[in-house]
């Protein structure tokens, strides 16, 4: 296999996942851990009411980005902003702020011209890249289900659109979302059976559908493994007499002995799952793994932990 | 309309959620993606079937593998199917009293169904389906997937071949995108921008007023990509009428008496945050909230305070206690002793984590007047038994 990249020597990084697997805490510790290594970060949210800012304990992002940590600079994805900053810069236009309706305009246009809010979207990133304003670019991207479509608006409008500045807007684009030594996407999947199957299915739409590159899928809250060999057998026997341990602790102790099967129980159907990805998607894939945080909150403290165990990961 | 099987009733000391389901035609399923939306759907129409009786739908978007396999939608389409009476009887359970339908929601297909028979003649619907632009809005285009799913609920309702429909929603961007996307569709018709997009095709007469507009779309877009634009938009207009007339009706279903909302969530904070916009977007549109339901949720017996303090105690006295212990486990003391330390901790970690959901429960209980709990189960669910248990659970709660 040919050598690829290493992840954080790319330019443009692009965090995906299914909803509710943690997308965001690790698109904002990517990006923390690669400033500490001296990187400068831009870190974006797509999702208008993501809560990006709250994984960095910070006020709420906007489209023009804000330093929120030594090296980091974070904002929120609004695509008319981005519109307007593309006709003004891009094409040239100075009209753009004094035709009237342009919201409406756009939020037509982008309902109708299939692409359009996509293409902004994406349009701002590679743009960002372009002018070499940042080291790297880490987004905090759509969900599985509509990434393909956006990570592939460049080229559906190729597609679509003859002629126009549009068109010739999107060949540097494609350039640089086709080349894996500058971009890459991340898939964030939990060990449970519709994240790893849609990040499977997923994996496979990215190849086909799209010229941008698998960098690497993060398996996040994965669960410790309680016993060691011979361990679990112990465990069995003390469990099948909680009696004695409540004698030898004075106090009911089947509780605890539940709660650690409960514990093993979950571990093995989640093992399950995990082997089931590791088959599933290309073996040249790295498979970046993030441990589950029993913390009472997750603010900037579990950030740093996700980023220092996603460092470790990518230094060994 | 058909008559229904049999009178759909609760039975007598029944929870909350089976007598909601028992009075009601629609319910719909929303949340966050991840949170177990489907299977929700589908374990309370499996229950609603199964109790109630009746003919019980369940319309589903994006099904797991083994759950489309319980159901028996492999490689069936828009077509709803009967799931056999013997997927219930098996394991030993009974003999429902209604039927279970299960149907997958097609988008493509949805579409192409709708635009044949809006389309005021063939060729037009012809000319609609095979323009290009019509790919990308029926499969590419993130809204239609909102307003096809409620268009295609109204149609099954419509048939009155179902007495209860219960819709899992698709997982969108903007939560309530499927509620505003009937409305959103009628006005994108009356638009005066589909109408200023349609004209360059039908007359090049531009009005002062609308010039800046093609000034910025030609040089953004390209004038051969506004006149695509143009053709496609004549087209799609000729379907105005009818469409806007359907959308405003599957609008006032959605507001029905008989159609009611379940709001399901894990109890993790972005889910949870989720929720409650969920629910107080519910209140302001005049849309019925049936239950909140909490997915997922660990055992209440973690929450307690003694078996803590005896798992701090037993972390403190592990050597102690492996010494005593090891002779009759037949291990060594040291092996005993990192496997009770396990223990301690096994149950520490997992209080934390249902300290946090009760946090959570607490602060969603101001929001709902029906709040059903259902456990986290440690197997995936892949047959219709395992859909019933947690049916079971659902409707025991509340």
């Amino acid at each position: 296999m040919a050598a690829t990249t290493p992840l954080l020597d790319r330019r443009l990084l692009f965090v995906s996942g299914k909803g509710g697997v943690g997308r965001s805490t690790v698109a904002a510790a990517l990006a923390l851990f690669a400033a500490e290594e001296g990187k400068r970060v831009l870190v974006c949210e797509v999702d208008a009411k993501g809560n990006l800012a709250d994984f960095y304990e910070t006020g709420p992002l906007r489209f023009a980005e804000r330093q929120v940590s030594p090296g980091l600079w974070a904002m929120a994805m609004d695509t008319e902003a981005s519109l307007k900053q593309y006709l003004s810069l891009q094409l040239k236009l100075p009209l753009v702020t004094r035709i009237g309706p342009i919201a409406r305009m756009f939020e037509f246009v982008a309902v109708a011209g299939p692409g359009v809010k996509e293409i902004v979207t994406i349009g701002k990133f590679c743009w960002e890249v372009k002018e070499r304003h940042y080291d790297l670019v880490v987004v905090d991207a759509s969900p599985t289900g509509h990434i393909v479509g956006q990570l592939a608006s460049p080229q559906a409008i190729k597609e679509l659109v003859q002629v126009g500045l549009v068109r010739t807007q999107t060949q540097w684009m494609l350039d640089i979302l086709g080349d894996p030594a500058k971009t890459g996407l991340v898939v964030v999947t939990t060990p449970e059976e519709m994240p790893v199957a849609e990040t499977i299915e997923l994996s496979h739409r990215v190849r086909d559908e799209t010229n941008v590159d698998l960098a690497a899928v993060v398996v996040n809250r994965v669960l410790p493994e309680l016993f060691g060999r011979g361990e679990e057998e112990v465990f069995e026997r003390l469990a099948e007499d909680p009696d004695a341990l409540s004698a030898a602790v004075g106090g009911d102790a089947a509780p605890l002995l539940d709660a650690a099967g409960l514990a093993v129980r979950l571990r093995r159907t989640r093992t399950g799952h995990l082997e089931h990805l590791r088959k599933g998607i290309d073996p040249g894939i790295p498979l970046l793994y993030v441990p589950y945080l029993f913390l009472k909150h997750h603010g900037l403290r579990a950030t740093r932990i996700v980023a220092e165990a996603l460092g470790q990961e990518l230094t060994t | 309309m058909t008559a229904p099987l049999q009178d759909r009733r609760a039975r007598a000391g029944a929870g909350r959620l089976e007598v909601l389901l028992a009075a009601k035609e629609i319910v719909i399923t929303c949340g966050s993606g991840g949170v177990g939306k489907t299977t929700t759907a589908a374990a309370a129409a499996a229950m609603a079937a199964h109790r109630q009786g009746g003919r019980v739908l369940v319309l589903t978007v994006d099904p797991a593998k083994r759950l489309a396999t319980a159901l028996g939608l492999e490689g069936f389409g828009n077509e709803a199917t009967r799931v056999p009476d013997s997927a219930f009887r098996r394991r030993g359970g009974a003999q429902p009293r209604g039927e279970l339908w299960a149907a997958m929601l097609d988008t493509k297909q949805s579409w192409d169904q709708l635009v044949r028979r809006h389309a005021p003649d063939a060729r037009t619907a012809e000319q609609i389906l095979t323009n290009k632009l019509y790919a990308n809005i029926s499969g590419r285009f993130v809204q239609s997937h909102e307003y096809i799913a409620m268009e295609r609920l109204y149609e099954l309702h419509q048939s009155g071949r179902y007495d209860l429909i219960v819709v899992d929603t698709p997982p969108t961007r903007n939560a309530l995108d499927f509620l505003e996307a009937p409305s959103r569709m009628a006005d994108f018709f009356s638009s005066r921008f589909l109408k200023l997009l349609a004209a360059p095709s039908r007359n090049r007469l531009v009005s002062a007023a609308s010039r800046p507009f093609y000034s910025v779309a030609d040089r953004v877009l390209g004038s051969q990509f506004l006149s695509d634009i143009g053709e496609f938009f004549t087209l799609f207009e000729r379907m105005g009428p009818g469409f806007v007339q359907r959308a405003r009706a599957v609008e006032r279903v959605l507001h029905d008496r008989r159609t009611t909302f379940l709001v399901v969530t894990t109890l993790e904070a972005a889910p949870v945050h989720e929720a409650e916009y969920f629910v107080t977007s519910l209140d302001r549109m005049g849309f019925h909230l049936g239950a909140l339901v909490l997915n997922k949720a660990l055992p209440p017996w973690l929450l307690a305070e003694a078996p803590a303090r005896l798992a701090d105690s037993l972390r403190e006295s592990a050597g102690d206690t492996a010494t005593r212990l090891a002779p009759a486990l037949e291990a060594e003391s040291a092996q005993v002793q990192r496997v009770l330390c396990e223990v301690a901790d096994a149950f520490l970690n997992y209080q934390l984590v249902a300290q946090r959901e009760a946090e959570q429960k607490a602060e969603l209980s101001a929001h709902a007047e029906v709040l059903v709990t259902v456990p986290a189960f440690d197997q995936d669910i892949h047959d219709l038994a395992g859909l019933l248990r947690l049916g079971e659970a659902l409707f025991a709660d509340g």
